[in-house]
């Protein structure tokens, strides 16, 4: 696949700034996000995984320009977005969508699903009075739903058809990116499969690029092209999900993909795991030099003083660990 | 932390020595149009030193059922018809004051969602030291002591200090370990573990499994544990029961569910999990459609309006658990599956 990148995030960080103490007494800096660099590949599902707080949803609404970014640029279509205000801002909202993990919440309960999908066309004026139904019509077989369901009220949906109808929503504007943040995690497992190969038809049909966010690791290697491994507000590991899943080289990757379980019962009997010691620490504080070090099975001497480089590895592969880099050249 | 490996001790499946017996448990709700049934006559049983998990999608009744037993149902839901047996006495039918002493003595639970379980306005230690004194006669000083020793346990690193922490002190993972200390405090015979993982980071997930399995042998205690994921309780269980719309339709030893999956929502869970060796964007198999609200069960088979195997008589009769395999071991509510047996 020789895509071209459809958006380049470049030195991407972001600091919330917060008050901490019973009186908000004092200030504290979050470091949610801190020096991200990649890239997402036109038409690709590119995933971003990590344990909750790593950055993964910051990530997400960052690039969207949904949070303002303390540093770094996010390129797309020739312009950095993220430094652009709303009203310049709104040419490209329509093309970059998002979609949550609880559809309940970001639904009107008083609107129809018809008013929901049609409001985003409305808005954006992207079909007349007379073609609205029509276009509602369309968009609810898109995603699987028969017409009827225009005159329906989300709580008289499940969980399942609750999702389909935001995705017509995000449809609806005619969207060339959709961040999907963890879309799929609150599913059932057998509902969760239906949206999957809703998602990957759309994508086939409208050559849609994903940035899917997600804790379910098995999913994610089911779904994805790329796969992005992030570590309290950095990428640790970025590559192709073969390469990812059979080529791991970050020590967090690795910890992270043999916690995966198996449907297998006999394997899963004898695996041994590879247990990461203690929590993520404070993104109020995060450790000096390699954010894992605190973790890492393997860490040496230069871990808790220097940042590693973010470099490629392998081609197409990249990582942020001294003992990987370590024997590169240059 | 790792702790030693124990041998297990062979659990009593085959010996039929049954510590949790629930018969034809029925439960059902009040509702506006009179009660409805969400838990149709359930079986399911335990035996001693056995790991049963017992899986199904959200609403399918897997909480209510242990609720049920007990008897901490909410209001306006009751059990109508049915037994559950606890080492050979009814929990139905005891005085209150005996169930008591049953809950979180010797049979301990954990909850899924720590932050309703736990009482935020009390400390760790002083949680943990409760169920001691009350059930175990221990002094505050010794249950002050035994409680520390849990929290080492369950792997909470300074546990002692931890003792006099307030539950939104601790991250999400520890609070769960939390949870399992106070679950396994009496060193009960029976752990009932309702979803205990479900909120938490694949990491915690399989560090809070590994913990359970190591413990259950170590102390040679029953395990029931519930999910929504297969996968999960793969290594862990002995024996999975799959339910649907408040009943048991697959009952069997956890490799052969896996190996010859033979009801058809199993067959179906088991195809919507991604496997490892999946192309990328080959689809997933799924089930159509979503499970009955009660109130609106078919009238036959619970699974028909989903099944892919459907046949006239699933519309009419309700099929019932029968035994598969020679000893009986696998079970299958299901008359297609049934009638292939019976052809083979
Ligand atoms: N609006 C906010 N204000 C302050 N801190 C925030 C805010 N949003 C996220 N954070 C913090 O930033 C970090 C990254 O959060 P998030 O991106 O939500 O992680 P993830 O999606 O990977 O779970 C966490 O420590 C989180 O608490
Ligand atoms: N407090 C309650 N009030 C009304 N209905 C309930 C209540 N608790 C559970 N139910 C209903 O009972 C059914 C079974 O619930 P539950 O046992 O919690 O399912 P599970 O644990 O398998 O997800 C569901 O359909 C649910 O809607
Ligand atoms: S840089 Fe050091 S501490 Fe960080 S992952 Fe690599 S070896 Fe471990
Ligand atoms: S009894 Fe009939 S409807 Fe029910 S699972 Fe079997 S084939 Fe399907
Ligand atoms: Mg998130
Ligand atoms: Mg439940």
């Amino acid at each position: 696949m020789a895509a071209q990148p459809l958006m380049r995030i470049e030195n991407l960080v972001k600091h919330f700034h917060v008050r901490l103490g019973a009186f908000g007494e004092r200030a504290a800096t979050v470091h949610a996000l801190d020096d991200v660099n990649f890239d997402i590949l036109e038409g690709e599902t590119l995933s971003l995984v990590g344990e909750s707080g790593c950055g993964k949803s910051t990530t997400g609404f960052t690039l969207l320009n949904l949070h303002r970014a303390t540093e770094g640029k996010v390129i797309y279509q020739g312009r950095n977005i993220v430094e652009l205000d709303e009203k310049a801002m709104r040419p490209y909202r329509r093309q970059l969508q998002i979609v949550f993990q609880d559809p309940y919440s970001t639904l009107n309960p008083r609107m129809t699903i018809g008013e929901a999908v049609g409001e985003p066309i409305l808005f954006h004026k992207l079909a007349t009075k007379a073609e609205l139904k029509d276009r509602i019509a369309a968009l609810l077989a898109d995603v699987g739903l028969p017409p009827r369901f225009a005159s329906r009220y989300p709580h008289e949906l499940s969980g399942g058809q609750r999702q389909r109808v935001a995705i017509a929503r995000a449809l609806a504007c005619q969207p060339k990116f959709i961040v999907c943040d963890e879309a799929i995690s609150a599913l059932d497992v057998s509902v969760q499969a239906q949206i999957i190969n809703l998602l990957l038809d759309l994508q086939q049909k409208y050559g849609l690029t994903y940035l899917f966010i997600a804790h379910d690791l098995a999913v994610v290697r089911h779904i994805s092209d790329r796969v992005g491994v992030m570590y309290l507000g950095r990428l640790a590991e970025l590559a192709t999900r073969e390469e990812l899943f059979e080529h791991p080289l970050h020590p967090y990757t690795k910890a992270l993909l043999s916690a995966v379980p198996e449907a297998d019962p006999a394997h899963e009997r004898s695996r041994k795991r590879q247990i990461l010691q203690g929590d993520v620490p404070s993104p109020l504080s995060p450790p000096p030099g390699c954010r894992f070090h605190t973790r890492c099975p393997i860490a040496m001497d230069i871990c808790d003083k220097v940042v590693p480089e973010w470099r490629e590895a392998r081609p197409g592969h990249r990582v942020a660990c001294h003992a990987v880099t370590e024997g590169l050249p240059g | 932390m790792m702790m030693a490996n124990t041998i297990r001790p062979e659990p009593s499946t085959k010996t039929g020595e049954r510590l949790l017996d629930v018969k034809g448990l029925t439960i059902e709700i009040e509702t506006r149009n009179g009660p409805a049934t969400i838990v149709d006559g359930i079986d399911l049983h335990v035996g001693k030193g056995e790991t049963l998990g017992i899986v199904g999608e959200s609403g399918c009744g897997k909480s209510l059922t242990m609720l049920s037993m007990m008897r901490l149902l909410p209001n306006k839901i009751r059990v109508t018809k049915g037994e559950a047996n606890f080492a050979g006495r009814d929990l139905q039918t005891m005085s209150n004051s005996e169930l008591r002493k049953v809950r979180g003595g010797d049979v301990g639970f954990i909850f899924q969602d720590p932050m309703t379980s736990l009482n935020p306005v009390m400390r760790i230690g002083q949680q943990l030291a409760e169920p001691l004194i009350y059930h175990r006669g221990m002094s505050k000083a010794q249950a002050r002591k035994r409680a520390g020793e849990l929290l080492r346990l369950v792997g909470i690193p300074g546990a002692e200090e931890r003792l006099d922490a307030y539950p939104h002190e601790l991250s999400g993972g520890m609070r769960q370990r939390v949870m399992i200390a106070i679950g396994l405090a009496c060193n009960p015979q029976l752990l009932i573990a309702d979803e205990p993982t479900t909120a938490l980071d694949v990491t915690i997930q399989a560090q809070i499994v590994d913990l359970v399995k190591d413990l259950r042998d170590k102390l040679g205690m029953s395990v029931v544990w519930i999910t929504h994921d297969l996968a999960l309780i793969a290594g862990l269980v002995d024996r999975i029961n799959v339910l649907y719309a408040g009943t048991v339709v697959e009952d069997a030893p956890v490799d052969a569910l896996f190996a010859n999956p033979s009801h058809p929502y199993t067959q179906g869970l088991l195809a919507s999990i991604p496997k490892l060796s999946d192309e990328r964007s080959i689809r997933l198999s799924s089930i159509g459609g979503t499970p009955p609200e009660p109130g609106r069960r078919p009238k036959g088979c619970p699974f028909a309006p989903r099944c892919p195997l459907v046949e006239s008589i699933c519309h009419d009769s309700v099929p019932s658990l029968e035994g598969l395999s020679q000893n009986g071991s696998h079970r299958v509510a299901c008359f297609v599956a049934q009638r292939k047996l019976e052809a083979a």
